[in-house]
């Protein structure tokens, strides 16, 4: 199994606006290997550094010191994102493009002729059940709709690597349900995806390994089943590695 | 380029799926049309201040439409979060700069057209007379124009955090250059040292886009054609403006946060 996403001692140091204020450290010396083919659940209370080791994957933020690579290329490089599909957290794309429009759009950018553009768009309209509305402009879609769009873009170029960020916030429970089939299918398929979520039942139902970071730090990482194995399920696991103490015990 | 015209593509399909362009183009034919229907003062020289007017609104709504489009081009892409799946693409960001310039600069050449070619049939329903040469002339430098200030307000943009900001700076230093960039120099020469050399430096610095209001005057009194050298090298000045900024842009955006 192949390396294609690394990080080393990654630090991310976003300074203060404010007078004399400290710099707010995102991340301190993160270290991560995810290999090909798995699924990575990368987990973390709100502003533990999650999304912003996402950004510092996807070339957004310049880490502070220490390095990030995919597919062996520094994330600095465009060409590093040329294997890579990413859908945000919350999903806003142009809303005056029609699904096809958008999708035609990002295969152009990866530079996909004409025809594998076409295959794929009816591909991936069919993957997310909304040919019926290729058509309409993305304005006049439900949220779980614009959801399905970001899956589509993100799959636009038959990635090898998916970065979702928490791809199920806000969706209805059948909307969660398609996209859990729809990261299984990519597994069976041999694709690597990382997922970073707060929703650990997803977590543990889908993922082959999970991270575990807490403000900035990595906590703990492993197997999905060697880190439950000693507790009663993944959110006690959680609770317990990132130092959670209940207050009415 | 295929990415950068990919992205121009998305620019253009924004302008004429807005109303901004319809209100303008719209709100200019009906007081172009209006004013042309009047014959005041029975004056038969009357037709050239209906010129003369017809191309100060269409000059004011291609500055309009330029700037403000140009101006939520990257705040609205932040704001809205597109940005971020665009980024995530094997897409540099000074080829996002293009082609978002290239987008807003090709928009406003359509509507131009629009505009002229409105202006010429006004035109020639009262005088009987299509000089198409001198219409394409200042048509050209008036685009060649609006590429400085599309790089300028795209370069804004990156640098001051709302649109509206951006744009209301904008429109103001391109009308105070209108207006008194032609002055500058005279100015700067009835003062004392060392403010005579700072006004100077302004004069060489800012770009002269005064140069191709100018134009409208060759219309409106049916002058003889500028030589095309004068308008090649008005060109290439205007060109080497669009391009410092659009370098500027591409410098500023290059290492800047986008989370």
């Amino acid at each position: 199994m192949s390396i294609i996403l690394k990080t080393e001692k990654l630090r991310v140091e976003f300074k203060s606006r404010e007078f004399r204020q400290q710099p707010k450290i995102a991340l301190r010396g993160l270290d991560l290997e995810v290999g090909t083919g798995e699924i990575f659940g990368f987990l973390g209370p709100n502003g533990a550094g999650k999304t912003t080791t996402i950004n510092v994957l996807l070339g957004f933020v310049q880490p502070t010191c220490g390095s990030a690579a995919l597919f062996g290329i520094d994330v600095r490089q465009p060409i590093a994102r040329q294997r890579i599909g990413y859908l945000p957290e919350m999903t806003y794309y142009y809303k005056f493009l029609s699904a096809e429009e958008l999708l035609r759009f990002y295969a152009k950018i990866f530079g996909l002729s004409r025809s594998e553009t076409d295959k794929r768009i009816e591909n991936l309209l069919k993957l997310v059940e909304l040919e019926h509305a290729s058509k309409r402009q993305i304005k006049t879609y439900s949220k779980g709709m614009q959801q399905r769009v970001g899956l589509a873009q993100a799959l636009i170029n038959n990635p090898d690597l998916l970065v979702l960020d928490e791809p199920t916030s806000g969706l209805d429970p059948v909307g969660r349900m398609k996209v859990r089939e729809i990261i299984q299918r990519l597994k069976n398929e041999g694709k690597t995806v990382f997922f970073a979520s707060h929703e650990l039942g997803e977590v543990e139902t889908v993922c082959d390994r999970v991270a575990i970071i807490s403000e900035g730090e990595l906590k703990a990482i492993g197997r999905v089943n060697e880190i439950v194995a000693q507790h009663p399920s993944l959110e006690k696991a959680f609770l317990e590695v990132i130092g959670y103490k209940p207050q009415h015990a | 380029m295929k990415t950068i015209f990919a992205l121009a593509g998305v620019v253009i399909k924004e302008l004429y799926r807005r109303k901004d362009f319809y209100v303008l183009f719209i709100l200019t034919v009906v007081i172009c049309v209006i004013m042309a229907s009047l014959n005041i003062f029975n004056d038969n020289q009357i037709i050239r201040y209906v010129k003369e007017l017809c191309l100060l609104l269409i000059w004011v709504s291609s500055l309009v439409i330029a700037i403000t489009t140009t101006a939520r081009q990257i705040p609205a892409e932040r704001e809205q979060r597109t940005l971020l799946p665009l980024l995530a693409k094997p897409l540099t960001r000074s080829q996002l700069i293009f082609g978002k310039f290239l987008g807003c600069w090709l928009a406003c050449g359509l509507v131009l057209f629009c505009f002229y070619a409105f202006f010429g049939a006004l035109a020639a329903s009262r005088e009987h007379a299509w000089p198409l040469l001198s219409y394409f002339q200042a048509a050209f430098l008036h685009w060649m124009t609006l590429g400085v200030v599309i790089a300028m307000t795209l370069l804004g943009s990156l640098v001051f955090a709302a649109p509206s900001s951006n744009s209301t700076i904008c429109f103001v230093f391109v009308a105070t250059i209108l207006c008194v960039g032609r002055y500058l120099d005279a100015v700067a020469l009835s003062l004392r040292e060392p403010l005579r050399s700072v006004i100077y430096s302004v004069y060489y610095a800012v770009p002269h886009l005064e140069i191709s209001f100018g134009m409208r005057n060759l219309i409106v009194h049916d002058w003889p054609l500028i030589a095309w050298k004068f308008i090649g090298l008005d060109a290439i000045y205007s060109l080497a403006y669009t391009g410092i900024f659009l370098v500027a842009a591409c410098l500023v955006f290059r290492r800047k946060a986008v989370n």
